[in-house]
């Protein structure tokens, strides 16, 4: 499942990362890597950004570079 | 004493490195910027057991690539500076991703210490850490610390200490995967052999960066070396083909996914031990809840930026009153002991008002970085960029964009010199540049008296309605303005938004004063000197070539006569002589022939010398347009609070009208910034090529869009 159709509160595993350069990069450097547990806690009031917690860190990113990131849903959260 | 052992800090933002750094010096310490980038350069001094320690605070960065500032100037730091030991401040609370940028140092092989930060925190998320086998794995010394508190720091000076005496520090090697394991053999030898830049930087982790695709380091290698760098470029791009068609994948992604199975392959090995699970909300998490719920979110947010806004610009008054109370005595000081004459008048009208108008600013700089300060060391200012980034990105900028905006004048009435400089916060380059460039179209507080003057000489009825039409009208062509430079001059891929949103946090009263005291000194001291220049230029350019002496003869002899009558009100009269000589002085002055010099222009926007004088007089700052037009309608001196008078004479005058005024108004909005926020540019920019294209590119706009209004107006029949 893509990133951007991921609902509030679902949670999910990066699956695959399709973009390298600058923001390939950037993902991985702030521990968006495939294998990594997710959480999506939130979005902006228009939408976008998304907001997520990953590694006990919460992280924003564009919903045009979330497009790049595959994960696997495993729950929902109540 | 020896030569002071040299300490550079290194980490993560938001890693506590700053903290760290402030615990250190204290009071000991000092910005600067590195050569050639806007980027702060902090240094600082201590001492460890009667050792001298010089101490420098790289910018927070999480990663060592070429892609940003930051970055570039850690490693050039690194590599050129070569730190006896380089402190790596590492949050315990999120290991895997800042030993991201640890295994990156130990690649380039640099003398390296890892001070564990927030091991309470972690303790506290069920995290607990085995030091002792994270060092042995990773080869270094690890030391748990809480920089807050400063507990466990003399343990991490003492190792320090024993670091910078080990003369050895080779690079650690990793393992990439089979493929660029073999690449790497390829070209690592050939650089080994032919010397390329192994003065400066391992052999192994040139080949790396060169598999990387790192621009800085294959444009060293191209000036070094052409040939030998084509054939290792034509090598890495076998590696990307066989990548790409293999597994789908960038050669530097791969890099990026073996560095974290290296760190992974460390952390279960009995490092890192979780007591209990960790998917609980944290205090920061129920606070955002709130914070940014996406309803309730913009409303405080509001509320917020309206706070800050309103403390900045009231509570900064009194201050800024007290500098103008001072410099009017010394104005009146020099009047009263100087002798008449151009030094006099210089010492007044060039230095003292031009050294009043930098110190002027002062008290608002200093409460806005402060309340900045409170924002981003708080957390929120992250807050701020995350909510605000859908519209900004649409124009171009930035979420933090925001800021700058609204210290600017996004609500009327601010200062584009202190939104200038906001726009510091900003990482991403090409969107601070825009946003920098475009804040100045905001209606800040001294364009305010003049709007207040045109719109209430004409469109009187209306007055409130117009005031908020301007505001609006700012916003648009800022945002619309930032948007077209973005696909002109500043074209190109918006950088990556992916950030961190920091835990929220009390800030800590010393960090803020020393971020606020820095900030403001660095405005005083780099302004200083260039505006006291150009306050000189311009009040030059009003008072010389000053009126022939037949001229002023001429003024004497009215001024006899009318003393010789006696049936006229004496005074009265000899004030409009006054007022008189000083219209024929300054028309007579540069700026006077340089205004009629281009009214050969300004026609088609319906100025005329009078105007053009005040506009070229406005450069100096926006509220002297005002005071200028009043000598040029032979007022004399006009109070910028009280505009009666002359918004009378402009009403009665033939040459004004409606349109006249929209048009003009459009022009005050819209030309070059004044001559400080000029030279704010430049230093923000860092360059005055940026200054300059602000003048340019905003008269030129201003110009445009007040022959259209007057053209269109006229054409209409509206004048």
């Amino acid at each position: 499942m893509n990133m951007r159709h991921m609902q509030s509160g679902q949670s999910g595993t990066i699956s695959s990362i399709d973009i390298g350069g600058k923001l390939g990069l950037r993902l991985r450097e702030m521990g968006l890597i495939p294998g990594a547990k997710l959480t999506v806690t939130g979005r902006a009031p228009l939408h976008d950004p998304v907001k997520l917690r990953i590694n006990g860190q919460t992280l924003t990113l564009r919903n045009n570079e979330a497009d790049h990131i595959e994960l696997t849903a495993t729950e929902e959260r109540r | 004493m020896n030569d002071p052992l040299h300490i550079a800090l290194a980490g993560n933002p938001n890693s506590g490195k700053t903290t760290l750094f402030n615990h250190l010096t204290g009071a000991r310490q000092h910005v600067g910027n590195y050569p050639g980038v806007t980027v702060d350069k902090k240094e600082g001094t201590l001492t460890h057991n009667s050792h001298q320690l010089s101490v420098v605070d790289l910018p927070g960065t999480y990663s060592l690539t070429a892609y940003s500032v930051e970055e570039l100037v850690a490693r050039d730091y690194l590599v050129n500076e070569q730190p006896d030991v380089v402190v790596d401040i590492v949050d315990g609370s999120n290991l895997e991703r800042n030993l991201y940028l640890s295994c990156q140092f130990l690649e380039l092989g640099v003398p390296l210490v890892i001070a564990l930060n927030m091991v309470d925190v972690a303790q506290k998320r069920g995290i607990s850490i085995n030091t002792e086998s994270l060092s042995k794995l990773l080869g270094v010394p690890v030391i748990p610390i809480v920089a807050r508190t400063g507990q466990g720091v003399d343990a991490l000076l003492d190792i320090v200490l024993a670091v910078s005496r080990e003369s050895e520090h080779p690079p650690t090697l990793l393992r990439y995967g089979p493929d660029i394991d073999q690449a790497l053999r390829d070209i690592v030898p050939p650089i080994e052999q032919n010397k390329l830049l192994t003065d400066t930087y391992p052999a192994r982790w040139t080949g790396l960066k060169i598999l990387e695709n790192d621009e800085q380091i294959l444009e060293k290698a191209m000036e070094e070396d052409s040939t030998l760098t084509k054939k290792l470029v034509h090598r890495s791009e076998t590696l990307t083909h066989h990548l790409q068609s293999t597994i789908d994948a960038y050669p530097e992604a791969v890099i990026a996914d073996h560095r974290y199975g290296f760190i992974k392959s460390i952390l279960r090995q009995g490092v890192v031990t979780r007591t209990f699970e960790t998917d609980r909300l944290y205090a920061s998490d129920k606070i955002d809840k709130i914070v940014t719920n996406r309803v309730i979110g913009p409303l405080i947010m509001a509320a917020i930026l309206f706070g800050l806004y309103s403390i900045t610009f009231n509570y900064s008054t009194f201050l800024v009153d007290w500098l103008g109370l001072f410099f009017e005595f010394l104005s009146s000081s020099a009047d009263a002991m100087l002798p008449d004459g151009p030094l006099k008048s210089m010492i007044i009208s060039g230095v003292i008002d031009g050294v009043g108008g930098v110190l002027g600013f002062v008290p608002i700089i200093m409460f806005m970085f402060f309340g900045i300060a409170v924002l981003e060391d708080s957390g929120y200012l992250a807050r701020v960029a995350f909510m605000m980034d859908r519209i900004f990105h649409f124009f171009g900028l930035h979420g933090s964009s925001v800021m700058p905006f609204i210290v600017s004048g996004g609500i009327a009435g601010g200062c584009a010199v202190p939104g200038v400089m906001a726009t510091r916060t900003l990482r991403s380059p090409k969107e601070r540049i825009a946003t920098l460039l475009t804040v100045p179209f905001m209606n800040c507080g001294a364009k305010l008296p003049v709007l207040t003057l045109l719109i209430g000489a004409f469109f009187s009825a209306h007055q409130a309605r117009y005031m908020f039409l301007a505001t609006v009208a700012a916003w648009i062509v800022a945002l619309l303005a930032a948007k077209f430079l973005r696909m002109t001059v500043l074209r190109g891929e918006s950088t990556p938004f992916v950030m961190e949103l920091p835990p929220y946090r009390f800030p800590t009263m010393r960090g803020l004063l020393i971020h606020t005291w820095e900030r403001t000194w660095q405005y005083i001291k780099k302004a200083g000197t260039v505006i006291l220049g150009i306050s000189i230029l311009l009040w030059a350019l009003m008072t010389y070539p000053g009126l022939p002496a037949d001229k002023m003869a001429e003024f004497d002899t009215m001024r006899q006569q009318i003393s010789a009558s006696q049936f006229t009100d004496n005074a009265a009269e000899l004030l409009k002589i006054d007022g008189l000589e000083a219209e024929a002085g300054l028309r007579n002055s540069i700026a006077g022939r340089i205004g009629i010099g281009l009214e050969s222009i300004s026609r088609y926007a319906g100025f005329d010398w009078r105007t053009n004088i005040a506009l070229v007089g406005g450069f100096a700052a926006k509220e002297v347009i005002v005071s200028t037009l009043g000598t040029a309608y032979s007022l004399g001196e006009v109070d910028p609070e009280n505009t009666t008078s002359l918004r009378d004479r402009l009403a009665k005058d033939a040459h004004w009208n409606p349109v006249v005024a929209l048009s003009v108004l459009a022009f005050i909005m819209f030309y070059a910034p004044c001559f400080v926020t000029v030279v704010a540019i430049a230093n923000e920019a860092g360059s005055w090529k940026w200054a300059f294209f602000s003048m340019g590119f905003n008269t030129l706009f201003a110009l445009i869009m007040s022959v259209a209004i007057y053209q269109i107006g006229t054409l209409l029949g509206l004048g």
